[in-house]
């Protein structure tokens, strides 16, 4: 009754469209984590005003839905600028200042977490205020914020599915060609979650494995180890 | 000049057309929310029940649920809803796919927020409870769940949050919500600009409001000095 081999006659396809997926997450969480950083230093350390618009930017990006903000830049945005982006990079873009939003309040959840003494400590010992936050305080808050951080992950594998609405030929939009043409949605589709669900948790596994290598032994968070 | 004169010529437009198609949506947004967030909520209860206090089968296939429902995005459980059962003989339609799609994934991430709620509350009080000759069910009603209800509270609202902004995802499978009716006019007039900044703004407005008001929630639950009450 149900067709295998339009599973199977496309497999080439949609393993392609996994790859597709995996370097639109990588891309994604490789520029939130940078852009996260850098929010977070300015929220943290900059003035005042940089301080605000921070928090603007973080309460735009985690007020509106993913596909509010695929559509903005992609139909709007972009357009009105009169660039003309491709679609992946359209993705790649939300996708990573959505995260950005998101990591940075982890970023700063785990600062905020590190004693200030550390900082005048450092100071004290003639540091400059630069010094102290790359080789005292984010070496430490990098390590704090991986358990929060590895969420990331699943975070934006799910959401980079929503990229099928502007057409990102990901994981999903090529199950749903393959679909219009072979027919078969239950066991396509049902393959594409399952898909979905092994890189979610094969990820996982990595992540958990990266956090037990760089942990510190008896170095945790003041009160936060589970 | 020129400017003023665009915008009093857009206005009409505004007027007219955007902010009524955006108001209709925003109504079917709103339900499918207001029904999605007690069901998904008691599902995940009854599912985080299970799994901390079910026998071992029940636990097993309580979690196989949540690793499903967590690891597949919601889109493509969508389309499973929409496009797949059909196929199988069950016809659903548009809203009410995307409404058990909603369900089924609030469901999964409620659970764990209540499992780990659940499990906070140290093995200790439920023997204290039972010593002091409570059933286990008893123990359970008046003793764990005002705990870790409280406890579970955060992230259950953090769901509550993104399930405003998910619930835009029923637009995929043609249900026109406040996305979907944005879209429409987006396509329908050119004016993709005007429609999604306006309807970005409903968006945050709605997302806003609700942060406070959970959080309002969350002050006026909490019992002072007991400790998961106050939460960072």
């Amino acid at each position: 009754m149900i067709d295998i081999s339009a599973l199977t006659n496309s497999a080439g396809y949609l393993l392609e469209g996994v790859l597709v997926t995996l370097l639109l997450v990588a891309l994604s969480l490789f520029i939130g984590f940078v852009c996260g950083i850098v929010l977070t230093m300015g929220q943290v350390y900059g003035p005042k005003v940089i301080k605000k618009l921070v928090g603007v930017y973080v309460w735009f990006f985690r007020g509106l839905p993913n596909i509010v903000l695929l559509f903005l830049f992609y139909f709007a945005l972009f357009p009105f600028m009169g660039l003309d982006v491709p679609a992946f990079f359209v993705a790649v873009t939300v996708l990573g200042m959505r995260s950005a939003a998101y990591q940075s309040q982890i970023f700063r959840g785990a600062i905020e977490s590190i004693a200030s003494g550390q900082m005048l400590a450092a100071r004290s010992l003639g540091m400059t205020k630069w010094q102290a936050i790359r080789s005292i305080i984010l070496p430490q808050t990098l390590r704090l914020s991986l358990p929060g951080w590895s969420n990331e992950y699943p975070v934006l594998l799910t959401d980079s599915s929503v990229a099928y609405v502007i057409g990102v030929a990901e994981l999903l939009t090529r199950t749903a060609q393959v679909i219009s043409r072979t027919g078969e949605p239950m066991l396509l589709y049902m393959s594409c979650a399952i898909m979905f669900i092994l890189l979610n948790y094969g990820g996982m596994m990595l992540i958990q494995f990266i956090e037990k290598k760089t942990h510190i032994p008896g170095l945790g968070p003041e009160g936060g180890e589970a | 000049m020129d400017i003023v004169q665009y915008i009093i010529d857009q206005i009409p437009f505004w007027t007219d057309i955007l902010l009524p198609a955006l108001v209709d949506g925003l109504w079917v947004t709103l339900q499918l929310v207001a029904l999605t967030a007690p069901f998904g909520f008691l599902l995940g209860f009854l599912i985080a029940v299970c799994r901390v206090y079910g026998p071992k089968p029940l636990q097993a296939l309580a979690k196989l649920y949540v690793i499903f429902f967590r690891g597949c995005p919601l889109l493509v459980l969508l389309f499973l809803l929409y496009f797949g059962l059909p196929s199988i003989g069950i016809v659903l339609g548009s809203y009410l796919s995307a409404l058990f799609g909603f369900i089924l994934c609030n469901s999964a991430y409620n659970s764990e927020y209540l499992r780990g709620g659940l499990q906070s509350i140290k093995g200790g009080q439920m023997l204290a409870a039972r010593s002091l000759g409570m059933t286990k069910i008893q123990a359970i009603l008046h003793v764990v769940i005002p705990q870790a209800f409280r406890r579970a509270l955060p992230g259950v609202s953090n769901e509550f949050i993104y399930l405003i902004k998910y619930s835009s995802l029923a637009y995929v499978v043609t249900v026109i919500e406040m996305t979907g009716a944005a879209k429409i006019i987006a396509t329908k007039y050119f004016a993709y600009f005007e429609a999604f900044a306006a309807v970005g703004i409903f968006y945050l407005i709605l997302v806003s409001f609700a942060t406070i008001a959970l959080g309002k929630l969350e002050k006026k639950l909490a019992i002072p000095g007991v400790s998961g009450s106050k939460q960072e």
